[in-house]
């Protein structure tokens, strides 16, 4: 957003103008009302991963390329990061993203790469500095299991929520406690085993919230390669990609609408299988 | 000292690291046969030199694999190791980088590969997988996370017993007495007299 509006701390009768809405949803709100006609242009869309290789011929143009890491008790933060992607999976993420929502502007954080220890300070530095940029959505298709990180992220979840920072995280297909897909105040996603791309599910037994395409999914890898994949971190920027089609139709939309929209257009709800 | 504590002392370093190789072993030997795959792997994490270790695997490349090390957050098995998402890739399609580098960080060249991480409590102890021919299902990725949930439990015990055996050949005081522990285990026929002795020191000691 490019202008903040004030919060509204209490509501007196002459203030309900002041948080008038600034459109009004049909009746019945269809995928075509939702994002028909979108291409994503005008959306910030971070993925926080292990780097994004702006050379890929899937990814396209990358907007910013961030590197954090963590000394002693400093944060460092390359903004002009040129190791690319140390995995593939990052530039496999963004693919995605780029091929739903063609026009998003992409960034890369980069916060796995730098070695196992430490990794989770350097993911939750890496939110931190993501949330302040003020992007648009965030994609994270990783995750901590360390308790000491819990509150934190959880902060830093509801503090984007509150910002107009939707974060989109993976959830975890195995019984262990991990952060932070679990929090109320992001979309978290697992995977369905169908082929289309803008089919998604709503999940009514959370924690996991939605279900979107995540298995044999081709993607962008490093080196201009391509693989075929399956995982969590495949589903998630699908509806990381899907949230920038609809934001950018609807660039007021709050996550808490934007969450709402994308319940009402679920494949399982109203948006047809 | 207490029959408690000897006994805990002694049986948690006697043998147990061999135990819980076999363990491990055993582990990857049945998560290659019941995904029909090539070959299966566990890795441990050497937090000191932040590399990732071969610990067991079966089939292909077992005899050479074991104790080689790589980085521990680049390649396949590092990556899902640091973002603690499992990760399945079914086919190289274009293939500059990923061969190579997977040969490095698996021992072989797979067409597809299974990665998940070994989650003990808050920890992330390293990563199995398992490469394949067929495609994956989402049921055999649940499956392949129950399996890891075991190997991790077997990790963490390979760890204790490793630590436990460190602790034995220290020199300092906690070391004496872990060593006087497995050598009273060592004698357990003939140890009254041993026993007597000890107890009338606890004695004097408190």
């Amino acid at each position: 957003m490019t202008e903040e509006p004030l919060p509204a701390w209490s509501l007196s009768t002459e203030g309900i103008e002041r948080i008038a809405l600034p459109e009004a949803w049909p009746g019945e709100v269809t995928r075509e009302w939702a994002w028909g006609g979108a291409t994503g242009a005008g959306v910030r869309v971070c993925i926080l991963d292990s780097g994004v290789e702006t050379t890929h011929p899937l990814v396209g143009e990358v907007q910013q390329s961030v590197a954090i890491s963590i000394e002693g008790d400093e944060v460092g933060v390359e903004e002009h990061d040129t190791a690319g992607d140390l995995c593939g999976h990052g530039t496999a993420c963004a693919g995605i993203v780029r091929a739903l929502a063609p026009e998003s502007e992409l960034a890369s954080v980069r916060v796995l790469g730098a070695g196992f220890t430490g990794s989770g300070q350097v993911l939750l530095e890496g939110l931190r500095w993501a949330v302040e940029q003020g992007y648009d959505v965030i994609n994270m298709s990783l995750s901590t299991t360390k308790q000491k990180f819990a509150s934190l992220l959880h902060q830093l979840a509801d503090s984007a929520y509150f910002r107009r920072t939707m974060l989109v995280a993976s959830a975890h297909n195995m019984p262990v406690e991990s952060y932070p897909w679990r929090f109320s105040s992001v979309i978290s996603v697992g995977s369905h085993d169908r082929p289309d791309p803008f089919s998604y599910f709503y999940n009514p037994t959370p924690p996991v919230e939605f279900f979107a395409r995540g298995v044999d999914v081709e993607v962008a890898w490093t080196g201009g390669g391509r693989l075929v994949c399956t995982g969590n971190s495949f589903a998630t920027p699908h509806i990381a990609g899907i949230a920038a089609l609809m934001l950018s139709k609807h660039r007021e939309l709050t996550p808490f609408q934007l969450k709402s929209l994308l319940y009402l257009t679920a494949s399982n709800v109203g948006g047809g299988a | 000292m207490s029959d408690d504590l000897r006994s805990a002392v002694a049986a948690g370093v006697l043998g147990a690291e061999t135990n819980y190789r076999e363990l491990l072993q055993s582990i990857v030997a049945v998560a290659r046969a019941i995904f029909r795959a090539k070959a299966s792997s566990i890795f441990l994490l050497d937090e000191e030199s932040d590399e990732l270790v071969f610990e067991a695997v079966a089939g292909e490349g077992s005899e050479s694999l074991v104790g080689r090390r790589f980085p521990s957050s680049t390649g396949i098995a590092g990556f899902v190791l640091v973002s603690r998402q499992p990760l399945v890739i079914e086919d190289v399609l274009e293939d500059p980088r990923f061969s190579r580098e997977t040969a490095e960080s698996t021992g072989f060249v797979p067409k597809g590969l299974m990665a998940v991480p070994l989650l003990h409590e808050e920890l992330a102890l390293g990563v199995l997988d398992r490469p394949s021919e067929a495609r994956f299902t989402l049921e055999e990725m649940d499956l392949l996370g129950l399996f890891a949930g075991q190997a991790a439990i077997a990790l963490d015990l390979l760890q204790r017993a490793r630590r436990a055996q460190a602790t034995l050949d220290d020199r300092g005081e906690l070391a004496v007495l872990a060593r006087v522990a497995q050598k009273l285990e060592q004698r357990r026929d003939e140890g009254g007299a041993a026993l007597a002795l000890l107890s009338a020191l606890e004695r004097v000691l408190e």
